[in-house]
């Protein structure tokens, strides 16, 4: 029998390993336009420990781990670019601890992020965490992997700055624990020990995140979504920037759409408003609306698009069918709320040229330090021409991020060679550096984030 | 080879394979798709299973028996169509259908799964066991065979043959005697329902079964149905139409509500005071009847009714359906849905996990005793829990 094979099924069991070609198939594939990348095995572990083992095993045999959550990136980056092993987390989904006074949650790094609002909405009703603005099988170790971020964005930052401790098992196979779970104390907190910043937004090349403490935060008894609506682009900055002043939301999107044509070419602001009485959001609605909006409404530049729409946890998307071609896949990145007017026209002359209707949404990241601004296109996964437009249509928009001075959320590959071609040469050694150390055989994830 | 015919040929492509499938209702965890519950892996998921039956329909994939296993895996529970967000859904689990269409078409069947439908063909039933033998389940009971009465009782191969299932078919009859219920059976001339044949994909001999029951039925001028299994249940409503075979169908459970309420059925006193119901699919998701089991189990005086955690449209199936109840491909596993449900019914501190589905039934069963849990947890049809 195959060593490595025999390897894994002594380490997790016959069952949840495979060498047959449905599963190299499936696992071959992510959900946007990347185009497939076999692996030779995928299996999945249950425990850190099975983890650690099937990485020291890895290493002897110079064989390639590539871990994978959700798979939701769309960005194809947990796709085994040089083979190897697929490792599944998704077992890896038990919700360690619910620490209500501390306001923290130890949780399995597979477990999905709708699994953890449920059991929020369960069993702490007043807490929640940030959900990404993905699927509900999106799970929490994926989307730190990728410095993602939420809908707590506005008022808390990235979901990766939402940390309390994290779980690694490295690409040499130990198991380290980072912040105050180090030392043997609660999940409470990553700080003020030495920063050890060595996993976040890696993809997995660095290691693989097995436990987490994510910080929670109050949940409000009401919550609905309000619509501001201008159709002059270069208005939003200016809006975002007055709605983060008065800070009375909880998220705050600016989005626009081809379809649904009602969208087309203007410029919504989602605003979420949350409060444990009605008189709270009656007075959120007043600063917001009142004090800060009623401006536009008066010169005749904007309008109340929608009140009290319910907001509803997590999202459910239909983004994927627009097309009927089961396919979307966007660029995201980090821009300066100031970048969306610029944003929007050039990405909807993108969309233009590849016959793909617009898409754009920027989400707030802080009191508007910065957003996620997304570009989207569907494809229709049934015809390689709208696979490859779609692809295309990427591709330019990598560059755009570049040459608007923004920096792309979760690359792709295409994406992290532009960003790496960019990068202070200082810095670009320091990651070489950093990865050679941890990873001396270059197993973990090979492909993402390799210096040259 | 790519397979021109495949039904949704046009529209398979359109699952973005984003997950809302293998949720609950609540989100409470990705294990509601019993396959994917079962095996952990992506090909195993409804997203995968669909994109798998694709690249074998485009000819990029051959077929093995992997590859069979994975796609009568599926227990056709519908968690997928209830969940899914997109406008397709409806469609998702006859496009794995479609898929075991071609398989039977060309040949290409789990070993499993031949057994299966060679059994129905030669014996009427999926066992194997000899079509005379139908009628032992009711020997020592008066039940009368069908000769006008106003309502057939279809017992269905379960009831007929499985020695569990025929307890509580016993049962059923009694009780429907005890309520003065105009009922007669067919006995030996009672064929397979041929439910589970149509979503193995055999579409030849599921007509050939349904014609048979139909002309059955027709020729002794039965015109309402009572159904002891869900699954003939929905072959009677949702099939046989299909071949000119109409009739009023009720489920056992809507026609015990029914005489509950009516008084002529007075359950004496509960066997255990807290009872949980797992709901069966093609009562729940595929007919959307929630209310009659729980207002049958509720009207049994003593008996508190508690809910698992996943119930009604959210409920885990056993995974016994589409076949799976003898052919099997979801067992052998502490994650074996039947398993995973024994120990949620147990969860719950109830006495009684109550069924109203012969399938569920053996396959809950069966899991309880795997599980250890016999001495706190009893398996019992609804139909046992009011017998006289």
């Amino acid at each position: 029998m195959d060593k490595i094979y025999s390897a894994l099924t002594q380490i997790v069991g016959e069952d949840y390993v495979s060498n047959r070609p449905e599963e190299l198939f499936t696992y071959s594939k992510d959900l946007g336009t990347s185009p497939p990348q076999f692996p030779e095995y995928v299996a999945a572990p249950r425990t850190a420990e099975e983890v650690s083992r099937i990485v020291r095993m890895a290493n002897q045999e110079k064989v390639a781990v590539v871990p994978l959550g959700g798979g939701m990136t769309l960005a194809g980056l947990a796709l085994p670019l040089r083979g190897g092993i697929v490792l599944d987390l998704k077992r890896m989904d038990r919700i360690i601890e619910l620490n209500e006074k501390a306001r923290y949650v130890v949780i399995e790094a597979g477990a999905s992020h709708g699994k953890l609002t449920a059991h929020l909405h369960k069993h702490a009703p007043h807490l929640m965490h940030s959900e990404p603005g993905a699927p509900p099988a999106a799970t929490i170790g994926g989307n730190l992997a990728i410095h993602g971020q939420g809908d707590l964005a506005h008022p808390y930052g990235f979901n990766s700055d939402m940390l309390n401790g994290l779980e690694v098992v490295l690409p040499t196979g130990e198991i380290c624990r980072f912040g105050s779970c180090a030392i043997g104390c609660a999940w409470y907190t990553l700080h003020p020990l030495p920063d050890l910043g060595l996993f976040l937004g890696w993809n997995g090349s660095t290691g693989i995140i097995t436990k987490v403490s994510l910080r929670l935060f109050p949940c409000k008894k009401f919550r609905e979504m309000d619509i501001f609506v201008v159709e002059d682009e270069t208005l939003i900055p200016d809006v975002l920037f007055a709605l983060t002043h008065v800070g009375m939301a909880e998220d705050l999107v600016a989005w626009s759409s081809a379809i649904p044509p009602f969208a087309n070419e203007l410029h919504h602001i989602s605003i979420n408003i949350t409060g444990d009485s009605k008189e709270e959001m009656e007075f959120k609605r007043r600063q917001i609306f009142d004090i800060k909006l009623s401006k536009y409404i008066r010169d005749g530049v904007g309008a109340i698009g929608a009140v009290a729409q319910p907001s509803e946890r997590p999202q459910i998307s239909k983004s994927a069918d627009w097309k009927k071609g089961g396919g979307f896949e966007y660029v995201g990145s980090i821009m300066p709320v100031a970048a969306y007017p610029e944003c929007y026209r050039r990405g909807a002359e993108i969309s233009t040229r590849h016959d793909i209707p617009y898409t754009v949404l920027g989400r707030v990241i802080g009191a508007a330090h910065g957003m996620m601004f997304s570009w989207s296109y569907a494809f229709n996964r049934a015809d390689d021409r709208s696979v490859q437009h779609a692809r295309d249509a990427l591709h330019e928009t990598d560059d755009l991020v570049m040459e608007l001075g923004g920096t792309i959320w979760k690359p792709a590959v295409f994406g992290q060679q532009l960003l790496m071609s960019r990068m202070d040469p200082n810095t670009l050694q320091m990651m070489k550096k950093v990865k050679t150390m941890l990873d001396p055989n270059g197993i973990m994830n090979p492909g993402n984030w390799e210096v040259a | 080879m790519a397979l021109a015919q495949y039904k949704y040929k046009d529209d398979i492509h359109r699952c973005f394979r984003c997950g809302y499938c293998k949720f609950p209702g609540d989100w409470s965890d990705v294990t509601n798709c019993p396959a994917y519950a079962r095996f952990r892996m992506e090909s195993y998921s409804t997203g995968g299973r669909l994109w798998l039956i694709r690249a074998w329909v485009n000819g990029e994939l051959q077929w093995s028996e992997h590859l069979g296993r994975i796609v009568y895996a599926c227990a056709a529970c519908n968690n997928c169509v209830e969940k899914c967000p997109l406008s397709f859904s409806d469609d998702i689990v006859q496009m794995v259908v479609a898929a075991k269409n071609e398989m039977v078409e060309l040949g290409l069947l789990p070993t499993p799964v031949k057994t299966y439908l060679q059994n129905v063909q030669l014996h009427g039933n999926p066992y194997g066991l000899a079509a005379k033998r139908r009628g032992e389940w009711m020997a020592d009971l008066a039940v009368a065979p069908y000769d006008d009465q106003e309502f057939l009782l279809f017992v269905g191969s379960e009831g007929a043959y499985d020695s569990r299932a025929q307890q509580a078919a016993r049962a059923l009859a009694l009780t429907l005697q005890a309520a003065g219920l105009s009922f007669g059976v067919l006995g030996k001339e009672e064929t397979d329902d041929g439910n589970e044949v149509e979503l193995l994909g055999e579409d030849g001999l599921a007509e050939m079964v349904a014609q048979q029951n139909i002309q059955t039925f027709q020729k002794k001028g039965v015109r309402k149905i009572v159904t002891f299994s869900p699954h003939a249940y929905n072959a009677f409503k949702a099939i046989y139409p299909k071949y000119g075979g109409r009739f009023e169908v009720w489920h056992y459970t809507q026609l015990l509500a029914q005489l509950m309420r009516k008084g002529a059925i007075k359950p004496a006193g509960a066997e255990a005071a807290k009872i949980t119901f797992h709901d069966p699919c093609f009562l729940g998701r595929w007919h959307n009847e929630y209310k009659a089991p729980r207002q049958v189990l509720q009207a049994i005086p003593g008996v508190q009714l508690v809910e698992m955690a996943r119930n009604k449209k959210s409920a885990l199936c056993c995974g016994g359906g589409a076949g799976n109840a003898v052919i099997d491909l979801l067992g052998g596993s502490p994650d074996s849905p039947a398993r995973i449900r024994a120990r949620e019914a147990a969860a719950t501190g109830a006495a009684v996990l109550a069924v109203a589905c012969p399938n569920c039934l053996t396959m809950l069963e069966d899991a309880v005793k795997v599980e250890g849990l016999e001495d706190r947890l009893a398996v019992r049809d609804i139909a046992e829990l009011i017998r006289p």
